[in-house]
């Protein structure tokens, strides 16, 4: 690995451990800064991906969208309090072409209730398009691909 | 024997009344199973798949009847057939995959086949080998098909029943109801996604609660602020003559006012939401009647959907008498332009696990469920709009509730175990 793909490596590491913080960490205002202002966030399941079918359990192609989602949590839906951790694998780095980084990141997320019961909520993978340069990088698209169909009670907090 | 177990513990109505609904009908063992023999295996439709998910010879789905599997499969002749997925063997599991295309059906344990009518092909060894072992001479494999359903398909909806005596489909909606069907499902679909919501509580929580027009904009906040929907719309709520099916529709009425929430202060209205992306409901009027919003229901646990321009078919499975499963399947339709398919994808957000008007529904069905552990001595009270089970104007009842106890009761209640 040459140096700048060291520090490229690096960078993308920072960039997904400082995206968990601000989840895991109950700082979702935070959380549509990490991505470009046109967008892809999805979350959908490994056979709807395999599939090709495009729905998102939460889909959104701006970063108003996601905005949008965290003013809905904050002021609108009724849910229990609780909170993830994300456990993330290193990020592998498919390529880099046009200023476009594609990178690859498995995750679990336990998810903590009020209550003090524990599970593991999801796991699966980030697939990232990640575009800027050194500390600045932003999320053009991250598709998460859970690994499992199915979903305790709901999914409020993005994943 | 089993039913005298059963009659000891079976749940007691307090009365005829359908507005007194005993708790414990949640959460007794002995109800669970009556229920499985007296609507699971009844005279009742029970929603599999859609017709588009086994479009060819040999596409099958494997689906559920309460928690019995079920394989769908189009035949060579182009039949769509079920039967449970259970070798007549020794019981083991046929299909592990949700889906597939096959020529036959093979058991992985002995290697007994079945075609795709569920007749038994090949038997491994049935003549024993030099003459050694095999079945016995009488064993016919026409004896031993897989235990097959009665089948009928309805505006691309494909329903199966253990009981033949099940009346024809439209019979079973009712006319009112068929129509709210056919209004939807009025040409070819596609399939967009699927997920499933695991509900902490039993299923006959969450088909009370997709009944009840009355909580919807007092619960789900998103859908009040917005406008989606509000108890001051027009629109009305239909009940079948059964009662067991049910439809909820409103139509948007823009000049509305929020006076009425405003007077009586409901927690949910809220006018400091705004969405920095309207575009999520940017909608168009598809069916051409100005309908924004039909739930619909049928008998046990079938759920057509539309939000807007989202459209879902939801299936409720029992899995216990405490957790149920949610099995979404998102659709839209062959003929989508572009446009069409991207305005499907951000309107689900509306619906779903995550859904901004729907993720609630999983939370209040185990604030119920978790809050009536070991009740007998209470009920509730199912008394918003009068205590009949009939179709009305007025969305601020609890008519479709009730008309849900009254099929449950005629069917269980005449059950003989």
């Amino acid at each position: 690995m040459s140096q700048d793909e060291i520090e490229r490596q690096f960078h993308v590491q920072n960039l997904n451990a400082r995206y968990v913080s601000t989840i895991d960490n109950d700082r979702l205002e935070d959380w549509p800064d990490y991505f470009t202002e046109d967008c892809l966030y999805r979350i959908t399941t490994k056979e709807d991906f395999d599939e090709g079918l495009l729905l998102g359990i939460i889909y959104a192609t701006t970063r108003n969208m996601l905005i949008d989602r965290v003013t809905s949590l904050r002021d609108a839906n009724i849910y229990e309090a609780h909170n993830y951790r994300h456990i993330l694998a290193t990020p592998l780095i498919l390529s880099d072409q046009e200023g476009i980084l594609k990178v690859e990141t498995n995750f679990s997320v336990i998810r903590t209730m009020h209550d003090g019961d524990s599970i593991l909520f999801a796991s699966g993978r980030y697939l990232d398009q990640i575009i800027g340069a050194g500390s600045a990088l932003k999320f053009l698209e991250r598709i998460v691909v859970t690994d499992s169909r199915k979903f305790d009670t709901l999914l409020a907090i993005p994943l | 024997m089993a039913g005298q177990y059963l009659n000891d513990s079976l749940v007691r109505w307090p009365s005829k009344s359908l507005t007194d609904i005993p708790y414990d009908l949640f959460t007794s063992k002995a109800q669970y199973e009556l229920e499985k023999e007296a609507i699971f295996k009844g005279p009742a439709w029970h929603y599999l798949c859609l017709r588009v998910e086994v479009l060819n010879p040999g596409d099958y789905v494997v689906s559920h009847i309460g928690e019995t599997s079920i394989i769908v499969v189009r035949n060579e002749q182009k039949i769509i057939k079920a039967m449970v997925n259970r070798c007549a063997h020794r019981g083991a599991m046929l299909c592990q995959k949700r889906s597939g295309t096959t020529r036959k059906f093979s058991c992985v344990y002995h290697a007994w086949s079945y075609d795709l009518d569920g007749n038994l092909t090949n038997v491994a060894f049935s003549k024993g080998i030099k003459n050694q072992g095999g079945m016995p001479g009488d064993f016919k494999n026409e004896d031993y098909p897989l235990r097959r359903l009665k089948i009928t398909e309805f505006c691309g909806l494909i329903f199966g029943s253990f009981d033949e005596h099940v009346p024809d489909i439209e019979t079973y909606l009712g006319p009112d109801v068929s129509a709210k069907v056919k209004r939807v499902l009025n040409r070819p679909v596609k399939v967009i996604g699927r997920n499933t919501q695991m509900l902490p509580n039993n299923w006959k929580i969450y088909m009370e609660n997709v009944k009840d027009s009355y909580h919807a904009s007092i619960l789900h906040l998103f859908f009040t602020t917005f406008r989606l929907n509000r108890l001051t719309q027009s629109g009305g709520i239909i009940v079948d003559e059964s009662g067991g099916n049910h439809v909820s529709f409103s139509v948007l009425d823009k000049d509305m006012s929020n006076k009425a929430y405003e007077e009586d202060d409901v927690r949910s209205d809220n006018s400091k939401v705004k969405l920095a992306d309207p575009n999520l409901l940017e909608g168009v009027d598809e069916f051409g009647d100005g309908i924004t919003l039909q739930i619909l229901t049928i008998f046990p646990g079938f759920v057509l959907q539309q939000v807007r321009n989202s459209l879902a078919v939801r299936q409720v499975l029992p899995k216990g008498t405490d957790r149920s499963d949610l099995v979404w399947t998102y659709i839209g339709f062959e003929d989508d332009d572009e446009e069409m398919d991207a305005r499907r994808l951000r309107q689900a957000n509306l619906v779903g696990p995550a859904g901004y008007i729907s993720m609630e529904d999983g939370v209040v069905g185990g604030f119920v469920q978790r809050a009536i552990r070991g009740v007998t001595e209470d009920h509730s009270i199912v008394k918003m709009g009068g205590e009949e089970a009939n179709s009305m104007e007025s969305r601020v009842t609890e008519s479709p509730i009730r008309g849900f106890w009254k099929k449950y009761r005629a069917l269980t209640e005449s059950f003989n175990l």
